[in-house]
């Protein structure tokens, strides 16, 4: 988290195939600042956000509701840009990107897993998981390939031919985890990703998201529940739009 | 993401609302049914009335009185069909006059009531000369004709076409028995050939219905009215079709002549060629086709404010499938690519299946409504292409529409 090592070379156009230096944090946001105009009223929600994130970290963003932490984290995942101030995403500055461009960054360095797991109803498990990839333009058969392996990884190796109505809670957000991965992204972003799930479902979830920790990818994740961010190795806490504080998790990884 | 993977999402998302999705493609089915059925229509109607003119020969000129509109803007009809006289068809005969001309036919024709013994008919009258038969391309299957000497001498003769031949003396020969027409006794002395024209249902006249007589006859005896020499038409046959235009200058400065008229404008009377009389025809049903199509057209455009209205519907429906996909890297471009598509299939399909019932109509319609009708390769073809058109124009908006959704405004969505 030194933060010196901020790319000079912002210009550069975006490459699928450019290889990420490990010496670039995955993340570096420099006084990041957003505004939602609503009419005539003028809604401040992220007041100057600064923050770094390294290789392999395992951040969780905490913070009451309007906060901020879920502009924090649309704007990190490339959904939405900043008003002002700067965002490098794997050493690439994002601020500047288009429409298309931004859609070919969220295809390939971000992971998305969502509260509402947002799986596509008329699709089976392998489909939804495969989506990413069409998108990337991955051939068919290396899509199988790669939708199997990652559905193995989180536990549904043999739910492929499902569709999410025939899946449980638990297992419809590890389908989400599966897409989430399924393209090997720099950043694993997590909103919310237990706050529908029961207690049971929690665990097995969380349980997945410490594997990709364990394996040394990058996660971040957004939650209001304690004994979640517990588990990660890092905590920010949000406050106004503001950081209030960041420590690393005093709770302990399985407390 | 290919062509291929394109076409698969919308298909799977027109499959997903199948309902829907029928009904949209029953709008544009049966708008592109409409426009089929009607061209097949409107080009049935065509072919069959050209066929039925050209079949009346092509060299033939038909003069018609009060042709004009006189300058007092009222004219009567009755005036106006005593403008032409046997004496401009006398005149026309003439080979140095006309040597363009073949034959000269003037006719008046009446309704009259015929009895022979019990029997009793309706027919058409028609008063002429020799000539009647050349012009009017028909043969005598019994006896003879109409000759110059029964014109001159005024004789009490007729000649009969098949079908009142056989209302009045059933299997009888007819030739030389005595038919009453308006109370005058006329000598059958020929029947006519058969055109088989019994069940035309555009010609005013049944051609194998009627009795021929000396003009003459017909002026003095039967007929009656103002002028004894006013005909109703005069029927004219160019020596062959080359010469069609020729007969027809030779036709208007000889009757320019007679009526002591100086400029053609002015002219009381009017000469029609059959190609006239056939463009004419043709005409009226080239504008009955484009009404109907017309309509078709707006039943197509109806269809086409389906599409739009379904695609708003489902991109509405669908914001939060959007923002997932925009999230998970699908570019503005392939968003609207896929709605396209999907609006497109829609059209195409509407298309498809319009044509194939279109195709159905126009063979099972003819034997319900008899009318003849023809499928036109090009319009079927034409019509699949715009239907396919109007499901890609009427879905422009929409994907648009969804392309442009910010994909935290769509994930939001609840």
């Amino acid at each position: 988290m030194t933060g010196t090592s901020r790319p000079t070379d912002d210009t550069q156009q975006f490459d699928a195939t450019a290889v990420v230096r490990v010496d670039h944090p995955v993340i570096e946001l420099e006084d990041v600042r957003k505004t939602y105009r609503t009419g005539s009223l003028a809604v401040e929600a992220l007041r100057g956000v600064s923050l770094s994130i390294g290789v392999g970290e395992y951040l969780a963003v905490m913070g009451p509701s309007g906060s901020g932490k879920s502009t924090l984290m649309h704007i990190l995942g490339c959904l939405d840009v900043p008003t002002s101030g700067r965002y490098w995403l794997a050493g690439e500055d994002v601020g500047a990107m288009d429409e298309a461009d931004l859609a070919h960054v969220r295809n390939r360095r971000v992971g998305f897993v969502f509260q509402q797991f947002n799986l596509l109803a008329s699709m089976t498990a392998q489909r939804n998981v495969e989506l990413p990839l069409m998108y990337a333009g991955v051939d068919r058969v290396e899509r199988r390939a790669l939708a199997l392996a990652a559905l193995q990884r989180v536990g549904l190796g043999d739910r492929l031919e499902h569709r999410p109505g025939e899946l449980s809670g638990g297992q419809q957000q590890r389908v989400a985890v599966a897409r989430a991965i399924v393209t090997d992204p720099d950043l694993i972003l997590a909103d919310e990703p237990t706050g529908n799930l029961d207690s049971v479902s929690t665990a097995d979830v969380l349980e997945v998201f410490d594997e990709l920790h364990a394996s040394g990818r990058t996660v971040v994740l957004i939650t209001h529940e304690r004994d979640v961010a517990g588990r990660a190795s890092r905590v920010v806490r949000m406050h106004d739009g503001m950081v209030v504080s960041e420590e690393d998790s005093v709770v302990g990884a399985r407390a | 993401m290919n062509a291929l993977e394109t076409l698969r999402t919308g298909l799977e998302a027109i499959r997903t609302h199948r309902l829907r999705s029928g009904l949209t493609v029953l709008g544009i089915l049966i708008g592109i049914a409409a426009v089929i059925l009607t061209v097949g229509l409107g080009e049935g109607a065509q072919a069959k009335v050209s066929s039925e003119i050209s079949s009346l020969g092509t060299n033939l000129l038909t003069v018609s009185p009060g042709s004009s509109t006189s300058s007092s803007g009222i004219r009567g009809g009755f005036g106006s069909a005593s403008t032409l006289t046997i004496q401009d068809a006398d005149a026309l005969e003439s080979k140095t006059v006309a040597p363009a001309i073949a034959a000269v036919a003037p006719t008046t024709q009446s309704s009259e009531v015929l009895t022979a013994g019990n029997s009793n008919w309706t027919t058409t009258v028609v008063g002429s000369e020799a000539d009647w038969l050349q012009v009017r391309a028909r043969t005598v299957t019994e006896g003879r004709f109409l000759d110059s000497q029964d014109v001159a001498d005024h004789a009490d003769v007729v000649v009969l076409a098949p079908t009142t031949a056989e209302e009045l003396f059933g299997f009888e020969d007819p030739v030389g028995q005595t038919v009453n027409i308006a109370g005058v006794p006329m000598t059958v002395i020929g029947e006519l050939d058969s055109v088989g024209s019994g069940s035309s249902s555009s010609s005013t006249t049944d051609e194998d219905d009627e009795a021929i007589v000396p003009i003459t006859t017909a002026a003095q005896q039967l007929f009656g009215g103002t002028s004894r020499d006013s005909v109703q038409s005069i029927l004219i046959e160019a020596t062959s079709s080359t010469t069609l235009t020729a007969a027809y200058q030779e036709t208007e400065d000889e009757l320019l002549v007679m009526h002591h008229i100086t400029t053609p404008a002015d002219a009381d009377f009017t000469i029609s060629t059959q190609q006239q009389l056939l463009s004419t025809a043709t005409s009226v049903d080239k504008t009955l086709t484009v009404l109907l199509a017309g309509i078709a057209a707006i039943s197509l455009l109806v269809g086409g404010i389906g599409v739009m209205n379904i695609m708003l519907v489902s991109v509405t429906e669908r914001v939060r499938e959007i923002g997932l996909r925009k999230a998970l890297g699908a570019t503005p471009v392939l968003i609207r690519r896929q709605f396209l598509v999907e609006s497109s299939i829609l059209g195409l399909s509407g298309g498809v299946l319009g044509a194939a019932l279109g195709a159905v109509g126009t063979q099972v319609l003819p034997s319900l409504v008899s009318q003849p009708m023809s499928l036109s390769v090009a319009a079927t073809v034409g019509a699949i292409v715009i239907a396919m058109a109007v499901g890609l124009g009427f879905g422009v908006y929409p994907a648009s529409r969804a392309a442009r959704l910010a994909p935290i405004d769509a994930l939001r969505n609840e």
